[in-house]
């Protein structure tokens, strides 16, 4: 049980979008169309997984027994950047269908902070292995739920007849606001929790 | 005998307006100074000039032959010269110009000896080579050339009498007058395709048309019976609805086959031609008449509204003066006001498509109120009669989005203008989609072109690779060549060395100084 | 303080090691993304961007060796969507006035038939031979007016493609401003 509400917190509660504020950059950048979203969303679950397990071994491993746990960001932004690398390779060499739709958006997630964040926060939270890796998957799937969501807002803002000022920007961080106000009402979840 | 009758869904009820024109018989016009007759008369088929500048034709002589399978001819209108061969305005929505052949008519109005051809006793191929000479295309305003719809074989024959649109009547003037040429029609088209069944369908706001067609149908000429043979013809009325005039709504209507827009109709057996056309092909096979005129209603904003048997080439100007066209028009349509479009240049001549012109003035067609936002009310859905979500295929045209408008099935749209008509925000709706579907066209072309400069500038690439490399390889060729026979010529030179060697060792006081210089050599 | 060292070099020689190994052993042949890139690119082949043609310039582009807006027949249009396609940077071209495409038309009066032309055009748009009058084939001319400046008698002139009813557009609807109040 205690497994399940991880993931659930992590997609719905805490999304790492909406409620945790992390990932802006790609979130405003790639949520321009449906397809780019999902494209982007797969690569970060992807990525996100992978690079929470690994993080959780480099932190378990080499920095708690050796007293590093300061070095924290910087061992994990280097992991995260190799995982990501050889992640692209691999997928370019073995699939090219997959490389087709993940290709551009990999180099992409290298500077996506929430791709940091989530490792930094398991660790905090002194997850094991699989609680990180369940977090690390459960929030991707909820980057990749606020992505798709606004992908889909977005495609329809553009014929929408947004006043003169509020074109562009303005009217879309306006809407990511409001989408965030929405997800606070998954907080009422926690009532279950206790 | 009543057939069941089937109900698609969608469509609207507009005010008809057909009292103005319908009630006055069907008149002649006299002959302007001037016939203009474009070689192009619709989309598709064109004719090639047969004429030059002086020539006298006769009235239905052949002009313009036609150019390739799909092409239709085209006739003089009537006697008198040719003046010019050069470009005119022509009845589009564009307002471009098109090649076309101005006659300057003699006032005799002579015809050409008639040649009927007896659909009897004449082979099959003969009869539909004879439509196309005849010039005869799809007479309710899509212009799509008839001889290519009476190729094919098929079950039922639709016969389109419907005329949903409102203030067009010319079908239904041409139903009451000449039944009889339609009914004949009808049956060498039966005939053709081999059809056992034809259907006349007439919507029940023109009760004189159905009667006509009922007493002609009951008293066929001998000829029409005997080329319906076996089959049956059989006149339905149908309820009023626009866009029931639509052949495959009609098709619906009649049989309750509802055809896939993207299918055509042939597939389900059936094939559809208009009343006009019917009677075009009558006139052309039995009484040996090409097309050389056409019925337009003319109505709205003039003195004498009414249907005109106008001929083909008059510009529309001189159509519209004859009719006593008020001064406070503000524009004219051709097509009927919900699928037609507002005429860029009153220059243009009448063609084979022009249905019905409608002077606009104010009071008639008072000017749109401003659209304002669509709230997705759903109206549009509702009318729509072929199933599409016009208010998805708006936001998508409005927002550029093309490929969210063809995923949303743009080109299955008909243009009917349903949407439009009930869109209680008064958005333009047509418009948008024909914007869009135009934008779409374009740029797949821009894109077949982009494909095909590609695949040229490729081949060129690698022809040229390919010349490099073959010259490449003849001048090292040579070179080997060059090679070898040095090398041969070195060997010789060699030899002979040797031998002068040998022959100052045989007499070295003789050669002292002269062999280490023929050692260097080699 | 050693060991916070010795354990981050370690991690990155490691990782080093693996990808530099990986980029080895998963080392892909040829550029699908100059493929793609080529497919934007509008294929007049006029060498205004400096590349001998669109599929040179593609694949200078996925190699990273050049900017994405120097095609000029494409405009800002081509650039934005290869912006998309790459994930870099849109930038316009500047003030350039969108052409409405022409194609090359030979005045066959004055041409003395010296092939230089046909040698020029990279679409193999234009006929003839040696001594002969030549033309062009303007369903194949891409309009890049590369055959105008190796012309010695200056016959080649770029004309407008002439408006039909199939190359026609409807234009975009306007509507009147909605009077408030």
């Amino acid at each position: 049980m205690g497994y399940l509400f991880i993931v659930l917190s992590a997609v719905l509660v805490n999304n790492v979008v909406f409620v945790r504020i992390l990932g802006m950059c790609p979130f405003m950048g790639t949520s321009k169309k449906l397809e780019t979203a999902i494209g982007m969303g797969l690569a970060t679950t992807f990525v996100l997984t992978l690079g929470s397990g690994a993080s959780y071994l480099i932190d378990h491993y080499l920095l708690v027994p050796f007293d590093l746990t300061y070095l924290r960001a910087l061992a994990f932004i280097v992991v995260i950047a190799a995982i990501v690398q050889l992640t692209e390779l691999i997928i370019h060499k073995v699939s090219p269908l997959l490389y087709q739709v993940l290709g551009i958006y990999l180099p992409l997630i290298t500077t996506n902070c929430a791709v940091l964040g989530i490792p930094l926060l398991s660790a905090e939270l002194s997850y094991d292995l699989l609680e990180s890796l369940l977090f690390g998957f459960g929030s991707s799937v909820g980057f990749t739920f606020a992505l798709i969501l606004f992908a889909g807002l977005r495609e329809r803002m553009d014929g929408a007849d947004v006043p003169l000022a509020l074109r562009g920007v303005p009217i879309i961080m306006m809407t990511a606001g409001f989408m965030s106000l929405a997800f606070m009402g998954f907080a009422g979840l926690d009532r279950f929790h206790h | 005998m009543n057939l069941k009758i089937f109900t698609p869904r969608g469509g609207v009820h507009p005010d008809s307006h057909k009292t103005e024109s319908s009630e006055t018989p069907i008149r002649h016009v006299p002959m302007p100074p001037r016939l203009i007759i474009p070689l192009i008369q619709g989309s598709q088929g064109s004719a090639r000039t047969i004429v030059t500048v002086g020539d006298k034709v006769l009235k239905g002589q052949c002009i313009g032959e036609a150019e390739g399978a799909d092409g239709t001819s085209i006739h003089a209108p009537t006697s008198g010269t040719v003046t010019e061969i050069g470009r005119y305005p022509m009845a589009h929505p564009s307002g471009l110009s098109s090649q076309s052949i101005v006659i300057e008519p003699d006032g005799e109005n002579h015809w050409i000896t008639y040649e009927p051809l007896d659909p009897t006793t004449a082979n099959r191929d003969e009869l539909i080579l004879r439509i196309q000479a005849s010039g005869i295309v799809g007479m309710g305003g899509a212009v799509f050339p008839s001889h290519l719809k009476a190729r094919s074989k098929i079950n039922t024959l639709v016969i389109n009498g419907a005329e949903c649109e409102p203030w067009m009547t010319g079908d239904d003037r041409l139903m009451r007058e000449r039944a009889a040429n339609i009914v004949s029609g009808a049956a060498v088209l039966a005939h053709l395709t081999g059809a056992q069944q034809t259907l006349i369908g007439i919507e029940d706001n023109k009760p004189e048309a159905i009667a006509a067609t009922r007493t002609a149908v009951d008293d066929m000429e001998p000829v029409a019976r005997e080329c319906l043979g076996t089959g049956k013809m059989t006149v339905i009325v149908v309820p009023t609805r626009y866009p029931t005039g639509e052949r495959k709504q009609l098709i619906h209507v009649l049989t309750g086959i509802e055809i896939p827009p993207s299918d055509r109709v042939t597939k389900f057996g059936i094939q559809c031609f208009n009343v006009a056309t019917a009677h075009a092909v009558c006139r052309a096979l039995l009484h040996g008449e090409p097309m050389v005129s056409r019925i337009v209603t003319v109505t709205g904003n003039v003195k004498r509204p009414g249907n005109y048997e106008t001929p083909l080439g008059m510009p529309i100007a001189d159509l519209l003066a004859f009719c006593g066209v008020k001064p406070n028009t503000t524009h004219v349509l051709m097509g009927g006001p919900m699928m037609g479009f507002t005429l860029p240049n009153l220059d243009a001549p009448v063609t084979k498509g022009c249905n019905c012109l409608i002077a606009a003035s104010k009071e008639l067609f008072p000017p749109p109120p401003s659209e304002q936002p669509c709230i997705r009310c759903g109206e549009c859905v509702d009318a729509c009669p072929v199933n599409l979500q016009p208010f998805e295929l708006y936001w998508a045209s409005r927002a550029k989005n093309f490929d969210g408008a063809k995923y949303h099935r743009l080109f299955d749209c008909m243009e009917c203008g349903c949407c439009a008509y009930v869109c209680p925000a008064h958005i333009p709706l047509v418009d948008y989609f024909r914007y869009a579907s135009s934008e779409i066209r374009a740029r797949d072309e821009e894109q077949k072109a982009a494909d095909q400069a590609r695949m040229r500038f490729e081949f060129r690439s690698s022809r040229l690779e390919r010349e490099k490399a073959e010259k490449s390889a003849r001048l090292a060729a040579r070179a080997t060549e060059t090679r070898t026979k040095s090398a041969a010529d070195a060997a010789l030179i060699a030899a002979a060395a040797e031998r002068v060697n040998e022959q100052a060792q045989i007499e070295p006081s003789l050669q002292d100084n002269a062999a280490p210089l023929y050692d260097q050599q080699t | 303080m050693l060991a916070a060292i010795l354990i981050m070099t370690g991690i990155a020689l490691v990782l080093g090691a693996t990808l530099g190994y990986a980029a080895v052993y998963f080392k892909v042949e040829g550029n699908p993304l100059a493929e793609q890139i080529d497919a934007i690119l509008p294929q007049t082949q006029c060498a205004q961007c400096g590349y001998p043609g669109c599929k040179p310039y593609a694949e200078a582009i996925a190699k990273g060796e050049t900017e994405i807006n120097l095609c000029t027949p494409g405009g800002d249009d081509n650039t934005r969507k290869l912006a998309e396609l790459l994930g870099r940077e849109f930038k316009p071209r500047g003030a350039l006035v969108e052409k409405l495409k022409t194609v090359a038309l030979i005045d066959e009066q004055t041409c003395i038939g010296c092939t230089l032309c046909i040698q020029a055009c990279p679409v193999d748009a234009i006929i003839g031979s040696s001594k002969q009058m030549h033309t062009v084939v303007s369903r194949y001319c891409t309009g890049c007016e590369l055959c105008l400046p190796p012309c010695p008698v200056d016959c080649i002139s770029m004309v407008e493609e002439p408006r039909t009813p199939q190359n026609w557009r409807w234009k975009y609807p306007v509507t009147g401003l909605r009077v408030v109040a």
